[in-house]
């Protein structure tokens, strides 16, 4: 694929940093095997799960503990040198992106889980555990952590952190930010701060709230106090096959109005279980035009009345087929395709770029029938995927980044339906950050005080702006470069002006 | 109305928020002059089917709780009503939750959108009205339990859930130790514990969900059960916990309130104590030192604060526990990101800004 790489002007420049010197504290500091500096050592870490976008960093940072960590913090600095921390880099967002002028801080070291107490119901764990290590090293005493990024079996709960990761079960059991107690991190100038305790509040700002999803801006996580939950007895699966896209929708909104919040409640389009039935033989109803999923878990009692009064409200929206899953293998088959979406549209296409833009679920049919416009303009597929329980849209546009003038297309699909995530009363980012990727539809959705408080947060913890430079937050000067406006409520704000 | 909060704001004076004033004694005392926001009222838009409500800063919780209530719809956080007046924006700023805390969340985990002025009388929109959204920093979180030092709450959007289907409400005779444990293992089971209240040797227990598995849950549990036929859920001991109006609540003893781990044992302090979420939360009406309450707390990873007392304890002890200096430095920042000039409620928070 190609790589390309933006420049922003108006973003700081670090291209005077010294390389040598860089190299030389960091070797004061690591033992030799925990740091890269190679061309080829650098290579695996020039992108994330977001592989459009690459770039070398100077060296790359294995620290095996907090005290190295604060070490590299502390010598990046004093130099005043760029650092990207980086978990398992299944990001999709460019989040860890390297800086070329600057060090990857790699956590994949420390990955130890290093208290597990099941009468608390709590882990504490070092950044580079993967997330659902955590949930096997719990299941013996019945517990789990709750989210399940699609990511789960790579990555690791110090990105997740970082990005505030979902899955399919948080409209019940919520996000990262609601199923973490603590986390432990260290400033750009290393030091060491603890945000929240073992309890269930603390006193002061909830900065615990601020540092989850904060992409690395803020600080670097070293360790983590989870929440772990009661595994439900029983979980049993409804898919519903629907023959318009819109019933399947209103299907979702008359669920939540009988006063139902299923374990996890999603939908697909044709275009995915089309791409995603040859790969994983899941079963679905490749005839329907929206298949739906939705999961009730808890006791066995409360499970079967929840799937009856589930299967009574789908009936009457109108699927055409409903199927329940009758034991847990079926289950994880029917959840399985949903799971394996994206390396599936990988399967039937070069590339794909998926987006992450919430809507109000309401404005689903609105939002689709714009792709399928959008589809025919750009003259590139697209496949949908959608946490229905919380209108958190995965649109999966396909593209080919050999044929030139693909991927300038694919963007350009991308941001027109960011731009619409907003205008519906949504957001351009549900679960992945903004990251690299999305830094330039930020001035579509805030305005400049707006990003402007954004950035004062941002020196409160970081005054220099070395962590993760160039990522989440756009300074003003780029906004003004993009062209982009910020819209409120579908209106611009000072329809008086002349736009460029 | 804004513009007025605006020119206020612009006035440069330190400024005391308000709401109904039915939080008053909560945090340090208020200082400043009196900026009264329960004017700005009323709800903005609310979507039963979208599981979220926006309502101004000014509008009673009652309003609110009303609305929801006629769609079968709450806030699953329980805020405590500490007068009839009390507004959504006194909700918000103090971030209090009541009984169904550990298992629904806090104030904090329904936060979806926050509309603020900020000190220098800016305008900020953060987050919104879906479920899920992580552009830019969390302030909407950030904003609940700052106690207005942050800024001058306009508008809050929270996520609303379905009421449960069922509530059965159970009592134990069992001495506190006992009860801490049982707590803490049945939270380990897929058990429907909504609320817990540990007083006098009787522990209280709150069965909220399916009819099925709270029936399920009874069985399994024993336990005498409140309420006449199994099918009238008598929910008057949990309001009245709800918003301190048990007897336990009542005089004028220090009350402190204790947020610990759940499974920090019986705390060696002197005075009544009564425990709520499932041992996460200790009321304390002790008339022993602060020092001493505090390195209680803190001993077992938790901390203390004094929630109603005399005026004077308050100003000696400070209201919250004391943070470890780089925390208090990093508060200062934040506090200056947002209200650079110290205009709002200073004080309320830490007397140090």
């Amino acid at each position: 694929m190609n790589s390309r790489t933006h420049s922003h002007e108006n973003d700081q420049d670090f291209s005077d940093v010294d390389c040598a010197a860089v190299l030389a504290a960091l070797a004061a500091v690591l033992p030799a095997a925990s740091l890269l500096a190679g061309q080829e050592e650098l290579k695996p870490y020039e992108c994330d799960g977001l592989s459009a976008y690459r770039r070398l960093p100077l060296a790359v940072a294995l620290p095996e503990n907090e005290a190295q960590v604060v070490a590299v913090l502390q010598a990046c600095h004093r130099l005043g040198v760029p650092v990207v921390a980086r978990g398992a880099g299944t990001g999709l967002s460019g989040g860890a992106l390297p800086h070329p002028h600057g060090v990857v801080l790699a956590l994949a070291k420390m990955k130890h889980l290093l208290r597990l107490d099941p009468v608390a119901r709590l882990a504490v764990v070092q950044p580079g555990v993967r997330n659902l290590a955590i949930s096997e090293a719990a299941a013996p005493h019945g517990l789990y952590y709750a989210p399940d990024p699609s990511s789960q079996i790579a990555c690791t709960i110090g990105g997740n952190i970082a990005e505030n990761a979902g899955g399919v079960h948080c409209l019940k059991y919520g996000l990262t930010v609601h199923n973490v107690l603590r986390v432990r991190g260290v400033t750009i100038a290393g030091e060491i701060l603890e945000f929240g305790n073992a309890a269930l509040d603390a006193p002061g700002y909830d900065l615990l709230a601020l540092m989850i999803g904060s992409e690395g801006l803020l600080a670097v996580v070293t360790e983590v106090t989870v929440k772990l939950i009661p595994k439900p007895e029983v979980a049993r699966v409804i898919m519903a096959s629907f023959d318009e896209v819109i019933k399947a929708g209103a299907a979702v909104a008359e669920i939540i109005a009988a006063g139902i919040i299923p374990a996890g409640l999603e939908m697909m389009d044709k275009a995915a279980t089309a791409a995603v039935e040859p790969f994983v033989k899941a079963g679905y109803d490749l005839n329907a035009e929206a298949i739906l999923l939705a999961e009730s878990d808890g006791t066995p009692e409360e499970v079967e009345e929840e799937i009856a009064a589930m299967r009574a409200v789908l009936e009457k929206s109108g699927a055409t087929d409903i199927r329940v899953s009758r034991d847990d293998a079926e289950r994880l088959r029917f959840w399985a395709g949903r799971k394996a979406a994206f390396p599936a549209v990988g399967r039937i296409s070069p590339d794909y770029y998926c987006m992450d833009g919430t809507i109000p679920r309401k404005r689903l049919a609105e939002m689709l029938t714009a792709i399928a416009a959008m589809e025919k303009k750009y003259r590139l597929r697209c496949a949908n995927v959608f946490h229905a329980g919380d209108g958190n849209l995965h649109p999966l546009i396909m593209y080919d980044a050999n044929v030139p003038g693909e991927l300038e297309r694919t963007e350009a699909f991308g941001v027109e339906i960011l731009d619409l995530s907003v205008k519906l009363g949504g957001t351009i980012t549900g679960e992945h950050g903004v990251g690299f990727e999305k830094v330039g539809s930020m001035c579509t959705q805030f305005s400049s005080d707006e990003l402007t408080a954004f950035h004062r947060v941002k020196a409160a913890f970081d005054p220099q702006g070395l962590l993760n430079p160039d990522k989440a937050v756009p300074t003003l000067h780029r906004c003004a470069e993009f062209g982009r406006m910020h819209v409120h409520q579908g209106a611009l704000k000072h329809p008086e002006l002349e736009r460029f | 109305m804004i513009e007025t909060f605006k020119a206020r704001i612009l006035a440069g004076q330190p400024l005391c928020i308000r709401g109904s004033g039915s939080k008053d004694f909560y945090g340090n005392a208020p200082q400043g002059e009196l900026l009264e926001a329960r004017a700005y009222a009323g709800i903005v838009a609310y979507e039963p089917t979208e599981l979220f409500i926006t309502a101004k800063c000014g509008t009673p919780l009652a309003e609110i709780e009303t609305a929801l209530a006629a769609q079968g719809q709450c806030l699953p956080f329980e805020p405590p009503r500490f007068g009839a007046g009390s507004t959504l924006g006194g909700v918000v700023a103090a971030g209090l939750s009541g009984p169904r805390r550990a298992s629904a969340g806090a104030v904090r985990d329904f936060m979806l959108g926050v509309k603020l002025l900020d000190g220098t009388a800016h305008e900020l929109t953060f987050g919104g009205q879906v479920m899920k959204n992580v552009a830019g920093y969390d302030i909407s979180r950030l904003i609940a339990g700052s106690l207005g030092t942050l800024g001058l709450i306009l508008e809050v959007s929270l996520k609303v859930l379905p009421k449960p289907v069922a509530e059965a409400t159970l009592r134990f005779a069992l001495p506190q130790a006992e009860a801490l444990d049982k707590l803490n293992r049945w939270a380990g089971q897929p058990l429907p514990i909504a609320a817990s209240a540990w007083l006098d040797g009787v522990l209280t227990l709150r069965l909220a969900g399916a009819r099925t598995a709270v029936e399920a849950a009874e069985k399994k549990l024993g336990g005498m059960k409140v309420g006449a036929d199994g099918t009238a859920i008598d929910n008057s001991f949990w309001d009245e916990l709800r918003d301190q109006k048990t007897s336990f609540f009542a005089g004028a003893l220090p009350l402190w309130r204790l947020s610990v781990p759940s499974v920090a044992p019986v705390l060696a302090l002197p005075g009544a104590t009564l425990i709520e979420w499932g041992g996460a939360l200790r009321w304390l009406r002790s008339t022993a030192p602060a020092d001493e309450i505090r390195t209680a707390a803190a001993s077992v990873g938790g901390s203390a604060t004094v929630f109603r007392c005399d005026p004077a304890l308050k100003s000696a002890a400070g209201a919250f526990a004391p943070l470890p200096a780089p925390l208090m430095s990093l508060h200062h920042r934040m506090k200056a990101a947002f209200d650079p000039h110290g205009i709002f409620n200073p004080g309320r928070l830490y007397k140090e800004f």
